[in-house]
């Protein structure tokens, strides 16, 4: 047994961060995935009261969507203008990712009052309870992604500047965005379009 | 040798922890080898609590309709015991050896993310905490009119509903007061440090092995870490989300497994076995582990088919997920899913069947050593084929319909987690004591520890089986005398009482050996994995250089060659390769960067019972003081570079 002098040592050649990350999305597609289903089985059933078709706003919901899309784009263009290491650009573009999720946010919480005073809460029936909990799940992903995004912001505001290694790097936290994003796709379309 | 430690030069809200011994040393360290014993001490608190627990049990049981207990109290004893078993003492027993052993065996320094380890630590502290405080915060009573509805007193104003907290009796109409949610939320808490420590885990095997160290190298134990990582990171989110329902349920009026809202309680049947099942393998698998390691170094022969044990071990992980419902199969499902989930219960025997012959065939022949560990390991063998058997026939639909909720499924599974898991467990800390330590524990105690246990054991779980076909229900507080069932449920009280002695014994050995105990030579047992190429106790850095792996056991082969026939030949210079190993590992050549203490794991984890009490009490202070407490520590832990370093010096 002979020795090397090399550590750490990354077998695999990716970061271990954001190894980590991957994995834990993979266990949050089973969170996701356990909502999705308990939503489903609960769809179909039948229920006193009032229904969410009832009550929503699909062009509202749509374009909000559609904001939340817009901010995986601007995560992109943050991480290519830090991979051309304009840290300018790159706090623009973040703030704006930061930004286009508060957008939504606050977009669900008005969709969410819009709800409540039209008589569609939280234990009005077993299928709004389900819708309830399974997007504001997701809107609390949003919102820590938000603040996220926010610290990260906040850390290029120092001299040293973001780089793309360490720490609580941007590539780490554009994975959690983008996946937080993709889950919205398939719950917008499995809440509300289907 | 001397140790510098630089002061801190970056910014952070707080200064850096900088003391090496004492109190703030544990509380801050991201070591994992501290982090491992940290949770090994804390794990066998809760084993003794739980322990307790199960002789109050006992006792109650001993004669027939007993008094000692009133119905409630029985109730929070019997689900304190399998909550606290299951989340507070095998768990963490085994998160404490792969903490302290992943990185050791896969020749790293720590594991991927030391902090997340300490937080998960401290998670895990703080959950039992929170879990535990029920019996002083928490109020638990019964449906008006109930026979239960009698006084509940100190012991049972803790969590009542089972540790499988089947709704609705689970529910706020069934279990009224604080206590279930107790439960839902401590369960809750604990999930998030197991999770943590999953992912930590599955990076850290992925990413952190050394030169050399290919997957097919690894020693069998860092594999079933592995596949029991896997489990916890796909498990727990579904136990994770039916908590919530759980907790929305009972605190916000919800109906999610509520028949009169149109929800539906077998719905939680389903998500909590989708979950409780891959548990038991969370449970068990640690132990195949450690018993892979023990029997080849004591029967001084390389571990038989060691690909099929590790494709076995995954085989089990995979086909674990797909079982769940022969806990339900006296629920409504239909016969369909009844023949289906029978027949994959028995696929399952296979690959457990595979590893036990592969340890028969390792110690087949074998130059066996017959000292604590490996008895515990061969004992465990036994137990387990028990258990394993009697688990074949629950997949029998009809059998399993007449065994159901008797005192012959609580043999079962003791004879699974307690006759395998747990023999496993002591086996392993007694094989790893002299690592850990630097000593020996005293053989002949850790002997009659385990033939105590071994007769308590089968005293105790064995009578279960008959005692269960006689038809004594479990969960139940008292039997009526007419039964004829108190012999043998003396019988079991009695072995559970042996089985209390024998932990005696091995605290005994422990404490004493852990001070006074011969100096461990290096390398005692004349292992085969890397963890026992470095000095004992393991020094702070683990390896002064990394190691290069080179073949499956190099350890082993360093020291041994094979002769014409295969068989092992010590190598005339093994005992010179072992004392240069132990002088370069105690003298390292150059700096080692460690990952510094921080006060931020215990700073965040601190958050979540607060939002716990918050959920609880539906109190927005508390909800406040905890959201500021994990902004803090997640700020703090943001801000604070990992990369600053305690530079260990070595000046010759």
């Amino acid at each position: 047994m002979s020795s090397s002098h090399s550590y750490p040592h990354e077998p695999t050649g990716v970061e271990t961060r954001k190894l980590g990350m991957w994995v834990f999305l993979s266990t949050e597609i089973l969170f996701f995935g356990t909502l999705i289903t308990t939503f489903m089985i609960f769809k179909g059933s039948d229920f006193p009261g009032m229904k969410l078709t009832d009550v929503y706003d699909i062009p509202f919901t749509s374009i909000s969507s559609f904001i939340l899309l817009m901010s995986s784009l601007t995560m992109v263009l943050a991480h290519n203008a830090l991979e051309a290491n304009d840290q300018e650009k790159t706090r623009v573009w973040l703030l704006a990712t930061a930004m286009l999720g508060a957008v939504f946010l606050a977009g669900q919480i008005y969709e969410f009052t819009e709800f409540y005073h039209k008589g569609f809460e939280l234990t009005t029936n077993i299928f709004s309870s389900s819708f309830y909990v399974l997007t504001g799940f997701h809107g609390l992903h949003v919102f820590i992604g938000v603040v996220l995004l926010l610290a990260l912001w906040g850390i290029g505001q120092r001299q040293k500047g973001l780089t793309l290694e360490g720490g609580m790097n941007l590539e780490f936290v554009a994975l959690y965005w983008h996946f937080v994003d993709i889950v919205w796709i398939v719950l917008f379309t499995v809440v509300y379009l289907i | 040798m001397t140790k510098i430690i630089e002061p801190s030069k970056q910014s952070s809200i707080f200064r850096r922890p900088s003391s090496e011994t004492g109190i703030w040393s544990w509380i801050t360290t991201v070591d994992h080898k501290r982090i491992g014993i940290m949770y090994g001490y804390a794990a066998f608190f809760f084993l003794l609590i739980g322990g307790l627990e199960a002789l109050i049990l006992r006792i109650q049981l001993s004669q027939p309709d007993n008094n000692f207990l009133t119905a409630a109290e029985y109730n929070a004893m019997f689900t304190m015991h399998g909550t606290t078993m299951i989340f507070l003492a095998i768990m963490p027993i085994s998160a404490a050896f792969f903490n302290y052993l992943l990185p050791l065996q896969i020749g790293a320094r720590d594991v991927a993310f030391p902090r997340l380890n300490a937080l998960s630590f401290w998670i895990f502290i703080f959950g039992g905490a929170f879990l535990y405080s029920t019996f002083i915060f928490g109020t638990a009573g019964a449906p008006e009119g109930g026979y239960l509805a009698e006084e509940v007193g100190w012991l049972g104003s803790a969590p009542n509903g089972g540790w499988f907290g089947y709704q609705p009796n689970a529910g706020m109409k069934y279990s009224p007061g604080t206590a279930m949610d107790y439960w839902a939320i401590g369960l809750q808490i604990l999930g998030i440090a197991s999770l943590i420590s999953a992912f930590n885990f599955i990076t850290t095997i992925i990413n952190m092995r050394t030169e050399g160290m290919r997957f097919m190298r690894m020693p069998v134990f860092t594999w079933m870490t592995f596949a029991v990582s896997f489990l916890l990171a796909f498990s727990l989110p579904i136990i994770a989300i039916a908590l919530f329902y759980v907790t929305f349920d009972r605190k916000f009026g919800t109906t999610f497994f509520l028949t009169e809202g149109g929800g539906d309680p077998i719905l939680w049947q389903h998500l909590f076995w989708l979950f409780g099942h891959p548990e038991v393998y969370i449970l068990i698998l640690p132990a195949f582990g450690i018993v892979s390691e023990v029997l080849p170094t004591f029967s001084r022969k390389p571990l038989f088919g060691y690909a099929a044990i590790v494709f076995a071990g995954f085989g089990i992980a995979f086909i674990g997920f797909g079982v769940w419902a022969h806990h339900m199969f006296a629920s409504a499902i239909s016969p369909v899913a009844q023949a289906g989930f029978g027949l994959s219960t028995m696929v399952i025997a296979v690959p457990t069947g595979v590893k036990i012959f592969n340890w028969l065939g390792t110690i087949w022949g074998g130059k066996l050593k017959l000292n604590t560990p490996m008895l515990f390991s061969l004992g465990f063998i036994g137990m387990f084929v028990i258990g394993g058997l009697s688990g074949v026939t629950h997949s029998i639909v009809p059998a399993d319909t007449q065994q159901t909720d008797t005192y012959y499924v609580v043999a079962h599974f003791h004879y699974v987690l307690f006759g395998g898991a747990l023999f496993g467990i002591f086996s392993g800390l007694y094989y790893w004591f002299p690592k850990v330590w630097g000593k020996m524990y005293n053989e002949s105690l850790g002997k009659i520890h385990f033939w105590l246990m071994m007769i308590g054991f089968n005293l105790t779980f064995g009578p279960m089986h008959w005692l269960g076909l006689q038809g004594q229900v479990r969960r139940t507080w008292v039997y009526a005398e007419e039964t004829n069932l108190q012999f043998w449920n003396i019988v079991v009280t009695v072995g559970a009482f042996i089985i209390a002695l024998s932990i005696i014994v091995f605290m005994i050995n422990w404490i004493f050996s852990k001070r006074n105990g011969e100096k461990a030579p290096f390398d005692p047992w004349d292992a085969r994995t890397l963890e026992w190429a470095i000095p004992s106790p393991t020094p702070v850095w683990n390896f002064s250089t990394a190691p290069i792996v080179k073949s499956l056991d190099d350890f082993w082969h360093t020291k041994y060659s094979e002769d014409e026939e295969g068989r092992a030949v010590r190598r005339e210079e093994a005992d010179q390769i072992l004392l240069e190993l132990e002088e370069d590992g105690l003298n390292p050549s150059e700096h080692i960067a460690l990952p510094n203490p921080s006060y931020f794991p215990i700073v965040l984890a601190s958050g979540l019972p607060f939002l716990g009490y918050a959920v609880i009490y539906k109190s927005i202070p508390l909800a406040l003081i905890g959201t500021v407490l994990l902004l803090i520590g997640g700020f703090g832990w943001g801000t604070e570079p990992l990369e600053e370093e305690i530079h260990i010096d070595s000046d010759e």
